[in-house]
């Protein structure tokens, strides 16, 4: 058995952190069009209770099911998406109050539960969980192999998003589009961009990739769907999307951080090490904290990238 | 102006209203007699096993024979309490801290719930909140179940304690059952049953699979009931190998699935090869599978499930004690009190044997337990050594309940430091 602990320490980071950059994927290009989305735990749970219930119900191959599984997981997600797009950008209510609701009435005890009782899914582990796929013969490469190339295909997909957000962000006139209409979208109004359709697009697009993080702790972490076993990564997603500024690459960097702070802290535990657990679970959300207060200058807010209009609903008439 | 805010913030309350109201059904249901009729699976495998050794051990306190009120004491003074409403059917209500489906725990006593309903039919309608977090803030839970009618409550988690002290204070006629703590009320009982004994019993198992004799423990809290079991369960392993380690990781979770996961996947990194997990959620059992090391759940059978790596598990039956206690209100007979159920009468049981326990390993394991179902507790005579190699309890000697229900060392064997609180 490989124990070497710098490798066992990545290949945790990774696994773990994959559904946590998925969801605060989601929740950076939401709020770069200018919408805060507190909803994403519900959205996750919902993705989960869904995927689970999906490979279930599928008959086929086990690609298959699986493909098909995290589509559906994505789609009921991104459905919550628009109901909070419906809500914060149609109707124009404040966005935390919408999204916190949303994260209620979807969330641990509310609709997902509802759904795993009344399909039955919850305790039954799925027949085709999302499983570590080798790359090639990649996989047996010294330290990298493992590391990087014995993943499930989720993880591979995150990279791929990775690079696509991240030109897609910096390097498209859409992208650009998207930034202007969350920094002033009176301005990306006056230049002809229409704001509610990006504002939509991108929540919605939030809600699906949501959805892939619940789908993965249900389908890939433990392929069983428990109520409410996304346990805050919701809630730690959003945290990740300041904590990288809100660009793509430094939230995965995040992301993976966030994994590889709590697995070292099992690790070392485990090999009977002793430190004091508690303070490295904390030091995430400790760095989350200081982001924010370096945000809260002016100048940082300028460049860090913070949406302007983050959280502001856009009304024509209030010019 | 005054148009527009209505605009604004209308939606906003309607939809916090409508995910409030949503919570509300998602979480709290009344069960009627007919919901009743799931059957007990892990209760009926469990059966069957405990009905193997009475043939195995005809001399001792047969498993699962003895009436639940052996293991009962009224509090000193203890006067019975009338819960019992004056017209119209009982009303007994169970509050939870995880979900009912949790595969461990809370499902467990949702099964005690239930039995009760299954028992008394229209003669109780019964009452549950699930996923209500610990603290004080459950006292609010408490005050609702209490306007609703309820005159039965059944606390079952740990951190629920102080509020059901507050609680049984506050409501002198409404019978509190608590599952599990240690503090006291005229009208507040607490009951558990001897885990210690299953979780011997299960690190036999994990002894005899663990070729190497490491073997790891992942354990939520380090509070007296979790810290007897990881005692217990190490006592067990070394039982069979008494070489082994049991190197313990504490998760500071009862119920947190991808951290039990990680948990469990960084002990089989430290070179573990056999694992226990005193978690609600059976996580630890997938980290157990993608690795093929033999694994022991907890308050769950798993067997079905996780037929290539399960070897047993502690399970308690929470209706062997719900179930008369509800029929002493209905007679107006209640007295709260201490219950510690057992193997004798039927509270713990062991899940069934997984294909890894070798068959002579099972023989050992059910005639040790007929001699803990005679004397429970039995596993901690002395000499008990703690990790440091000071004596804890002298050769000969056998703990008493106090020395039990306080534990608060780890015995020599377990690697890992008692977390500072």
């Amino acid at each position: 058995m490989n124990s070497n602990l710098f490798m066992v320490i990545a290949a945790s980071a990774i696994f773990y952190g994959t559904p946590l950059f998925f969801a605060a994927l989601g929740e950076l290009l939401t709020e770069r069009s200018g919408v805060l989305n507190l909803g994403v735990e519900g959205m996750m749970l919902i993705g989960g209770v869904t995927g689970a219930w999906a490979s279930q119900h599928i008959g086929g191959t086990s690609w298959f099911v699986v493909l098909m599984s995290i589509l559906i997981g994505t789609s009921a997600a991104a459905l919550v998406g628009l109901l909070h797009a419906f809500l914060a950008i149609t109707l124009r209510v404040n966005q935390t109050v919408a999204g916190l609701a949303i994260t209620i009435f979807a969330g641990g005890l509310g609709l997902s539960s509802y759904f795993a009782s009344v399909w039955n899914v919850a305790q039954r582990p799925a027949t085709h969980p999302i499983r570590f796929l080798d790359v090639g013969g990649l996989a047996d490469t010294p330290i990298l192999g493992p590391i990087f190339f014995h993943q499930n295909i989720l993880t591979y997909f995150s990279w791929i998003a990775v690079v696509v957000a991240s030109i897609y962000l910096f390097r498209t006139r859409v992208g650009l589009q998207l930034r202007a209409v969350g920094e002033s979208p009176q301005t990306a109004d006056a230049m002809g961009i229409n704001v509610v359709k990006y504002r939509y697009i991108h929540t919605v697009i939030g809600g699906a990739l949501a959805g892939v993080g619940g789908v993965y702790y249900s389908l890939a972490i433990i392929p069983t769907w428990v109520d409410g076993m996304t346990k805050g990564a919701g809630w730690i997603a959003i945290a990740l999307v300041i904590f990288g500024f809100w660009r793509p690459d430094l939230t995965l960097a995040g992301a993976y951080l966030f994994g590889a702070l709590q697995s070292l802290s099992l690790t070392l535990k485990a090999r009977n090490m002793h430190i004091n657990g508690d303070l490295l679970d904390a030091l995430p959300f400790i760095m989350t904290i200081v982001v924010l207060v370096l945000l809260s200058g002016g100048w940082a807010k300028k460049r860090l990238g913070a949406p302007a209009s983050l959280g502001v609903p856009y009304e024509r008439e209030e010019r | 102006m005054n148009k527009r805010l209505t605009r604004k913030w209308l939606p906003a309350v309607a939809v916090l209203g409508l995910g409030v109201s949503l919570v509300a059904c998602g979480s709290s249901k009344s069960d009627t007699a007919s919901d009743a009729s799931t059957t007990d699976t892990a209760a009926a495998t469990a059966d069957t096993m405990a009905s193997t050794t009475d043939t195995a051990a005809p001399d001792a306190t047969a498993v699962g024979s003895t009436s639940w009120d052996t293991n009962f004491t009224p509090w000193k003074d203890g006067k019975p309490v009338n819960c019992k409403p004056a017209t119209g059917p009982l009303k007994a209500a169970w509050i939870y801290v995880g979900p009912i489906n949790d595969g461990g725990w809370t499902q467990a006593h949702h099964e005690g719930l239930k039995a009760v309903q299954a028992k008394f039919g229209d003669q109780v309608v019964t009452t549950y909140k699930e996923n209500i977090p610990e603290g004080p803030q459950v006292l609010t839970t408490i005050d609702q179940l209490v306007k609703d009618g309820n005159t039965v409550i059944f606390g079952t988690s740990f951190g629920f304690q102080d509020a059901f002290v507050t609680a049984a204070g506050k409501y002198p006629n409404v019978c509190f059952e608590f599952e599990t703590g240690f503090k006291s009320a005229a009208n507040l009982s607490q009951a558990y049953g001897a885990g210690e004994d299953g979780d011997y019993l299960a690190g036999m198992a994990a002894g005899a699979a663990s070729k190497t004799g490491k073997v790891g423990y992942l354990a939520p809290f380090a509070i007296p009931e979790v810290i007897r079991g990881v005692n217990a369960f190490t006592l067990g392993v070394r039982n069979i190998n008494p070489a082994a380690t049991v190197q313990v990781v504490w998760t500071g979770t009862w119920f947190d699935p991808a951290k039990e996961r990680q948990a469990a996947e960084s002990l089989i990194s430290a070179g573990v090869d056999a694992i226990s997990s005193a978690q609600d959620s059976p996580a630890a059992g997938e980290a157990a599978k993608a690795k093929s090391i033999p694994w022991v759940g907890y308050d769950s059978d798993q067997n079905a499930n996780f037929p290539e790596v399960w070897l047993t598990a502690t399970t308690y039956h929470w209706g062997v004690y719900e179930v008369p206690r509800i029929q002493q209100v209905l007679d107006g007979t209640w007295v709260a009190g201490d219950y510690y159920g057992g193997l004798d009468d039927g509270f713990v049981k062991m899940a069934t044997f997984g294909k890894l326990v070798s068959a002579d390993t099972q023989a050992k394991i059910l005639a040790k337990q007929a001699e803990l179902a005679a004397n429970s507790g039995s596993q901690f005579t002395g000499p008990i050594k703690a990790q440091d190699g000071t004596e804890k309890i002298a050769a000969g000697a056998s703990a008493s309940y106090g020395d039990l229900m306080g534990m608060n060392y780890l015995v020599e064997g377990v690697l890992g430091d008692l977390p500072k609180s």
